[in-house]
Formats: structure tokens, sequence, C-alpha cells
């Protein structure tokens, strides 16, 4: 709340703006620009079918993975809270897991209508009336999570040799070149509910201190918990029927940022968003070119870019108390 | 009147009491451990749902407020407020302009209100600092500016001395009583000397129901001390004000 935050967020825009335009430029293939615009092959086919929707996937699940963490640490009043936490993205991974199971050619289906089952099955059992309480929500979502993985663990037990490595491969996530149509559908969305949460932002505030806090303060607590939820896991559900899970992100984005600008949603959401997007596609783009034409499943290099980043940050930062 | 209530009672800790508080004045509700001051408190404040019988602020049931429209209405100070997140006590007292707001940044009025607050509740020297970081008696000043900043017509505190210095408690009652001239500050405490000096009104609850309401020369007595709190009590005159003595031993 102090008026030095909006460079932050400017500069943040600023930075996934040159992401996105720089890394599409890089690959294992050199390619030719104007070859791609003139629509040349192979140079268009590689800059517009292979590179560019996959950047603009990780850009628009970076940013929705990350503003999710912020709105599910934020409800839940736990820091170690992600988008995984509540059980969404690993009813994703049941729905995909079935699919292969089954043979299908395509997990989207499958993983969506297992996410939704999963959002379903949580709001079911967490809203009590007209009450949720973010302790039922993170309880229940924890036992999904465990229900979920418990029957990941069966269907690959008793999958074939190929469909394992299938499986093996989806639990993995990464990023893939998808139809442009999909990609205008999940741009809408996550425009949308980043949008709709940033606005909502001085009501994280107060939720983010306490229910109690927030209702004293003019908060129907109730609602907005609940659509922080439901926001929360459409983007996560609907992402991960996309890339499967992809660790970190979310986790290690808003914490970052916190410890840096802290606490503020005005400026926490919409830097995470911005910042979430340029940090996924930033570690698909290593993902794709450090052992080309190999790639690195692109959650692990979430995790090893990003682990020893956040173990940096956490020690120039001690003073503040994190 | 602000507040009226009509045999209230909760699931928990609060049966059938029935009283009236003034619109401006300091009302003191104190009692032993357990016995329903808080859970009333939170009813008042709007927290508490569903409540048994009648509870109207200005004339409307409690539960029939908007989350907003009370807010503009009453502050409420909690006995503790844990942080998990790194806000700085001004963030922390700014939020409470945020029903003020309608924005989304504040204003230079909403910052000169927080501003004022953190000034007369003597927090302005660690406005940038950690609230994580702050004293109890800090982290409890700055929850009080907050709810100050929200301009409330009534303030509602739970046991608002807890944590403070001799300096910070004097100050604090002497804040309270002043504010209670234009507006109604109802605190829960455990200070009968703070009851029987400042307040204007004290309410007394014993396992949940209501054993006491009135001036407290007439309801802060060692007959009152003794039956309720089981404490051999004398009330005593010193610098030319009443003053409770509490006797070694328990009755």
């Amino acid at each position: 709340m102090t008026r030095a935050v909006k460079p932050a967020v400017w500069l943040s825009a600023l930075f996934v703006i040159a992401v996105a335009v720089l890394t599409p430029l890089v690959g294992s293939t050199h390619i030719d620009l104007q070859r791609a615009f003139a629509g040349e092959s192979p140079d268009h086919e590689i800059f517009f079918y292979a590179r560019l929707p996959r950047v603009i996937l990780g850009l628009l699940s970076g940013a929705a993975l990350s503003v999710t963490g912020v709105l599910f640490q934020c409800m839940l009043r736990d820091p170690l809270a992600e988008p995984y936490t509540l059980g969404v993205s690993s009813g994703a991974s049941v729905g995909a897991v079935f699919a292969i199971c089954l043979g299908f050619h395509s997990t989207g289906i499958a993983s969506l209508v297992g996410a939704g089952t999963v959002l379903l099955i949580v709001l079911g059992t967490a809203v009590d009336g007209r009450r949720l309480s973010s302790f039922t929500l993170l309880l229940t979502g924890v036992t999904m999570n465990s229900i979920c993985f418990a029957l990941i663990l069966f269907l690959h037990s008793v999958a074939s040799f190929t469909q394992s490595f299938a499986i093996s491969r989806w639990l993995m996530g990464g990023l893939d070149a998808v139809e442009y149509s999909t990609l205008g559908w999940l741009a809408a969305i996550v425009l949308v509910v980043c949008v709709a949460a940033i606005a909502l932002a001085p009501k994280w505030n107060l939720l983010s201190i306490g229910g109690e806090w927030a209702a004293s303060r003019g908060v129907s607590t109730t609602a907005l918990t609940l659509a922080g939820y439901v926001g929360g896991s459409v983007l996560t559900g609907i992402v991960t029927s996309l890339t499967g899970p992809i660790g970190f992100v979310g986790l290690i984005v808003p914490h970052a940022l916190r410890l840096r600008l802290g606490a503020d949603h005005r400026t926490l959401l919409p830097c995470s968003m911005f910042l979430g997007a340029a940090f996924l596609t930033l570690s698909d783009t290593l993902a794709r070119t450090v052992i080309a034409p190999a790639e690195i499943p692109v959650g692990v290099l979430t995790a090893l870019c990003g682990g020893p980043f956040f173990l940096w940050l956490l020690k120039s930062k001690r003073q503040s108390l994190w | 009147m602000s507040f009226r209530a009509e045999n209230l009672a909760f699931a928990y800790g609060l049966h059938e009491a029935t009283f009236s508080l003034p619109t401006t004045g300091l009302v003191a509700i104190a009692g032993p451990n357990g016995a329903g001051k808080s859970t009333l408190l939170g009813i008042l404040a709007g927290l508490r749902s569903p409540y048994k019988g009648s509870c109207t602020y200005d004339g409307r049931e409690v539960r029939q407020w908007s989350r907003k429209d009370m807010a503009l209405q009453v502050g409420f100070v909690p006995q503790s407020v844990n942080i998990e997140f790194p806000f700085t006590a001004e963030e922390v007292v700014l939020m409470g302009r945020t029903v003020r707001t309608g924005g989304w940044y504040e204003s230079e009025h909403d910052r000169s209100a927080a501003k004022q607050a953190m000034s007369i509740t003597d927090t302005l020297a660690f406005r940038g600092r950690d609230y994580r970081s702050l004293s109890g008696g800090e982290a409890r000043r700055v929850i009080l500016a907050a709810a100050l900043a929200q301009e409330p017509h009534t303030l509602l505190l739970d046991e608002p001395a807890t944590h403070l210095d001799l300096r910070h408690q004097l100050d604090l009652h002497r804040l309270l009583a002043r504010l209670a001239k234009t507006m109604l500050v109802v605190a829960v405490t455990h200070d009968l000397n703070l009851a029987l000096q400042f307040a204007d009104q004290v309410l007394i609850l014993e396992n949940g129901k209501k054993v006491g309401d009135g001036r407290p020369a007439d309801v802060v007595t060692p007959t009152m001390i003794g039956g309720v709190f089981g404490v051999r009590a004398t009330i005593q005159m010193a610098q030319g004000r009443p003053w409770v003595a509490y006797g070694a031993e328990s009755l």
C-alpha cells in the first residue's frame, strides 16, 4: 500500500512482454523470421505451429498457476498452499490416467471431467448450509488429493508397459503446442479470472489476515472464499488438463514476490500474473533447448532453477522473519 | 439506543441476556473466564450467528445488517490478530479504510485518517515495520488504530489492555474515555479499576448469565466481586478516586 508499488507492476509487465517476444525466436533449430512470416516451409511451421503456441500456453499457464497460488495462500492463510493443495489438479490427473488406461487418444476431456468432479465433491463436502470455512476446505482438498493419488497408483499398477510409460510422462507435466482455438478459450478464461481477482485485491488483503478481520471490515467472507476457490480451481483444472501437473510455479512465484514487494495483493496479484507467466515460459524455453533435440520435463526445471533462487532470496532477506 | 438485547442467547456461553446500551459512553463488560464476554461481543459485532432471542443495533436485528453497513457503523478489536504474511503496520491500519475507500487505492483522506489513528495510538514510530516483528503491545495498538481508522460510530474491544505496558494502559484508558464522549465504546475487560473509574455502565456476566448491569459504583462492589469472582476485595479511595484493592487470599 506504499505508493512505490506501481513501478513493480509496470516492470513485470514489460518483462513478460520481452519474454513473449524473444522466447519464440529461441529453439534447437535456427529459423529465419522473414521466411516464417512469408509462409515458407519449414520456418513458418516451426515458428507458428511449434514454438508460438507453446510459448502462449506457457504464458497463460504460468499466469494462471501463480495467481491461483496467491489466492489459495491468502484464503487458507497458509503460506504452503499452492494450486495443487485443494485437489482439483489431482482430479485432472486421475481423469487423464484413466483415459490413458482405456486407450483414449486424447486425455483433455477426461482430465477436465476429473477436475470438475473433484471440484464438485469438495464444494459439496465443505459448504455447510451458507457457510464455507477455509479450514474445512483445506482438509477436504487434502483428503481428495490422497484419494486421487491412490486411484492413480491403482490405475498405474494395472496398466500395461506402454500405458505405464504414457502415465509417467503425463504425471511429469510439460508444455506442448496446442491448437490456437484451445489457446483462445484458455486466454479468455485466464484473463477473466485474473482480472476479477485483481479487481478484488483490497478484499484479498483483508481475507489474508483472517475471516473475522475481513468480516468486521465489510467483506462477505463466505462468498469471497467460494469465489477464490472456484476461480482458482477452474484455472488449475483447465491448465492441468492441458499441461499435466507442473509444480513449484504456484508456490515459489508468490513467495518470491512477497519477500521483495510485501503482501499487498494490489501489487502481488498483477506481478504474480506477469512474472509467473514469464517464469514458466523461460523455464520451458530452457527445457526445450538445453539438451535438444531431447527435452527436460519443465517441472524439473521450474524446481531446479526456482529452488536455488528462492533459497538465495530467503537467505538475503532473513530479517523479514520468513 | 444503540444495542438492545432481549433474551439474547447463543449455542454456547450465553443465556437469556437482556440489556440496552447507550449511543455514547464507555460500557465495560466484566466477568470470570468463560462467562460469555467474548461471545457477547462477537454477537454485537455481527460475527456470531445464529443467536437466539433478539439483538438490535439502531433498531435493526444485527443478523439483518449487511457486512458493509455494519462495518461502516461498528469497529471491532479482537483479542489477538496473527498475520501470516508480510504486511507493514501502516498497511494493517490502512485496511481499516477499505470499507470507506470504495475504490482500489486509498485517497489522501484515507491516508490522513490512518495517520491520525496511528498518531493517537502512538504507533507512527513503527509504521513501516513488518507487523509480525512487533511486540504484543505494539501489535495491539496497531489493531486498535486499524479499528479507529475505520471511523466507526461504535467501537467494540476484546480485552484491549492485554500486553500493554503501564503507560500505554493508562493512555488507552484515557483514549477510550475520550472517544466515549462522542461514540459508544464497549470493552470486555478484566480490569475492574478501569470499569470503576472510566466506565459509564458496567455489565457483569457469570456462566453466560447477566448478573450485574448499571453504574460502576453500584455494580462494582465488594459483594459482587466476592460473589462472582470469589475474591475478597475492598473499595478504597486513592488520589481522590475509588480503587479496588484485592485481598491476598480467595474467599
